[in-house]
């Protein structure tokens, strides 16, 4: 009994040693590449940054407006967070090598999962970006647009055009990674027709004085509404 | 030589016709049958008047006009002009209306002229507008003679201007040239104007006539570009000004967009010239100054400030990306001033426009934006303007520019500094 409990145990030890010697490779493998990882990562990052500080791209981001959105986000400058998005992207790539290095299936199997899924990760990422740029320009042409044309709620127009962007965007990103598509569906045929509107009433605003004139000719102004409009009448700046 | 691909065939043959003159006037025209007549009898009479005894050309460089302008130009005539050339008798006078080629617009009618005054080797220019009511004979001599006779290559019109009107030239445009340039040109965006052929000939020679820019601000970029390459420049006095009505809904901003745009845009092409200048040079004048009586503008300046009051409030998150934090503070406190104590001082005023310059320069936001933010308060400084000269006579006007235009050169440091400051680092 008690040198079958013995050899049983000596079996699983020896087994167990076995595993583990084999295992240990593997999982050296893994730190050598985590490391590896970190450097190339850090390196793409620097590379990175040096190109973009060649190519001004803080004047670029400043043009378009997307260092506003950044720093109103409480996000580093344009330049800075593209290298750290390499970076990281780069270093979760060496990470998830390491981890198919171990060798276990079921791992792998994940591992395989998500980057077939990481394009698309990517492509929703930059669909998401791309909206909240959008609808930052836009909205500010609306606030502008009302502003100048004095109506009342310029700041409310202003923050529908965004809020229709970005929800645009965003139902675009999840349908990107095919997340909750009905939902994703539905909610692009709202967004479709309430930019519509937007861009009725934007047209409506822009096209005032158009129409103006149209109506003029076809309804000609009495005698008092035009001294009314008279007195409103800007002195010509030039 | 000339580049005569800008002229259409029949353009060349009537100017063929020509030779070579001694004066060149023009009228770039688009639709103007209203009012062409009268400034075409007006440049008729001023040639036999005086220049009769020099060879003289009228050339209507036309936008495709479908009203029949141009017709109009050919046949409008003096009813006694014959009894005028029997005193004056003219040596030479041709009449030369064509359409041009390229887009309608006023680049490529001006280009137009300039290639005509290159290939009839002209030796003064003036270009009119065909809108203006109030056109006379003497027009054409004040603005040819300077250059004809004085050697001055470039003479900008001085008009006598119902009170208030063109505030955004006085107030902006002319007092922001004389820091920056230091030449005291007080209409540096009219449409008529006198310049020397060779002065034609070196605008044709820059890189200029395909950028966005010389939509309407070619008038500006014609001033700053000769003050900067160093032409003799000289104001002629013409009289009044009288224009036809605006249309109902003038588009402010985008009057603001394309001067304002125009003057910011030059200011950036030539900052290796205005960085190092200091100081400034009123021009020579030439003409008799007198007053007529102009009837006055009407404008609802409550309306004008209660709109201030409610869009500088929805500004303010485009304001902050462009004007500094004390400048935007001055401004907001504008808002809580009662209607006859509403003023944006002069040394607030320029601050905004050195602000809204500098942040130009640096693309702080898309820059369209940016130009259309300074519309809202400009017309507040408008009111403010209006609101402290109500019965100010126009010489106290006049004078109150000149203050303003002494406080723009004060402010000229600060516009340097703000202008070369890195972009992002001086918020």
């Amino acid at each position: 009994m008690k040198d079958v409990v013995l050899r049983s145990l000596n079996e699983t030890f020896g087994k167990f040693g076995d595993m583990l010697l084999q295992f240990l490779p593997h999982l050296l493998v893994m730190l050598i590449i985590f490391v590896v990882g970190w450097f190339v990562a850090l390196f793409l990052k620097f590379i990175t940054r040096r190109i973009f500080a060649f190519v001004s791209v803080s004047r670029l981001s400043k043009d378009a407006g997307i260092s506003q959105i950044l720093s109103k986000a409480d996000l580093p400058p344009a330049g800075d967070l593209f290298s750290s998005l390499v970076f990281w992207v780069v270093w979760f790539g060496f990470l998830l090598i390491g981890v198919d290095a171990l060798g276990v299936p079921e791992l792998q199997l994940e591992v395989g999962r998500f980057f077939l899924f990481l394009p698309q990760i990517f492509v929703a990422l930059l669909v998401l970006f791309g909206g909240l740029l959008a609808a930052n320009f836009f909205s500010r042409a609306a606030l502008l647009a009302a502003v100048n044309a004095n109506l009342p709620s310029a700041r409310a127009i202003s923050g529908f055009v965004r809020f229709i962007i970005i929800l645009l965007a965003v139902a675009m990103a999840l349908e990107q990674i095919a997340l909750a598509r009905s939902t994703v569906l539905i909610t692009f045929a709202i967004a479709f027709g309430a930019i519509m509107l937007a861009l009725a009433i934007a047209f409506g605003s822009g096209g005032r004085d158009a129409a103006h004139r149209m109506l003029d000719k076809m309804f000609p102004p009495s005698e008092p509404q035009k001294e009314e409009r008279a007195k409103q009448e800007e002195i010509s700046p030039l | 030589m000339a580049e005569t691909a800008q002229l259409s065939d029949e353009f060349i043959r009537q100017l063929s016709a020509v030779g070579e003159v001694d004066v060149l006037v023009g009228i770039p025209t688009f639709n103007n049958k209203d009012t062409i007549e009268r400034v075409v009898r007006a440049v008729q009479i001023g040639l036999t008047k005086y220049f009769h005894r020099d060879r003289c050309v009228l050339i209507n460089p036309d936008g495709g006009s479908t009203d029949g302008t141009p017709e109009i130009f050919k046949n409008a005539s003096v009813s006694d002009f014959e009894i005028m050339l029997t005193s004056n008798p003219l040596r030479t006078f041709h009449r030369v209306s064509a359409p041009y080629h390229g887009i309608p617009g006023k680049e490529t009618a001006l280009r137009t002229l300039f290639v005509a005054a290159d290939l009839l080797r002209a030796k003064a220019c003036a270009i009119l507008s065909p809108t203006s009511l109030s056109v006379t004979p003497e027009w054409v001599e004040s603005l040819v003679r300077p250059v004809y006779r004085e050697n001055f290559d470039f003479v900008a019109p001085l008009y006598q201007r119902q009170k208030f009107d063109g505030l955004l030239v006085k107030g902006l445009l002319s007092p922001l040239i004389r820091a920056a340039y230091g030449a005291r040109v007080r209409e540096p965006v009219a449409s008529d104007l006198g310049l020397s052929g060779k002065l034609a000939r070196h605008f044709l020679d820059k890189d200029i006539w395909d950028q966005d820019m010389t939509t309407f601000g070619l008038e500006i970029w014609m001033t700053t570009t000769a003050i900067v390459d160093g032409f003799k420049m000289s104001e002629s006095f013409l009289g009044p000004r009288i224009q036809p009505a605006p249309q109902f809904g003038q588009d402010l901003p985008g009057t603001i967009r394309q001067v304002v745009g125009a003057l910011f845009k030059c200011l950036e092409m030539q900052e290796s010239y205005w960085l190092q200048r200091t100081g400034s040079e009123a021009l020579p004048t030439f003409g008799f100054q007198y007053d007529v009586a102009l009837e006055p503008l009407k404008l609802n300046l409550k309306n004008i400030l209660d709109n201030f009051r409610s869009n500088i409030d929805q500004l303010v998150p485009v304001l902050e990306s462009i004007l500094a934090p004390a400048t935007l503070a001055d401004v907001q406190k504008m808002i809580a001033l009662p209607d006859r104590q509403f003023r944006c001082s002069d040394e607030l005023w320029v601050k905004v426009v050195c602000e809204f310059a500098a942040a130009y320069h640096h693309s702080a936001i898309n820059r369209d934006h940016l130009l259309q933010a300074l519309a809202p308060l400009y017309r507040a400084r408008v009111s403010s303007f209006i609101l402290e000269n109500a019965k100010a006579p126009t010489a106290k006007l006049d004078q109150r520019f000149e203050e303003l235009g002494q406080v723009f050169e004060t402010q000229k440091p600060y516009l340097i500094d703000r202008w070369s400051a890195k972009a992002g680092g001086d918020r």
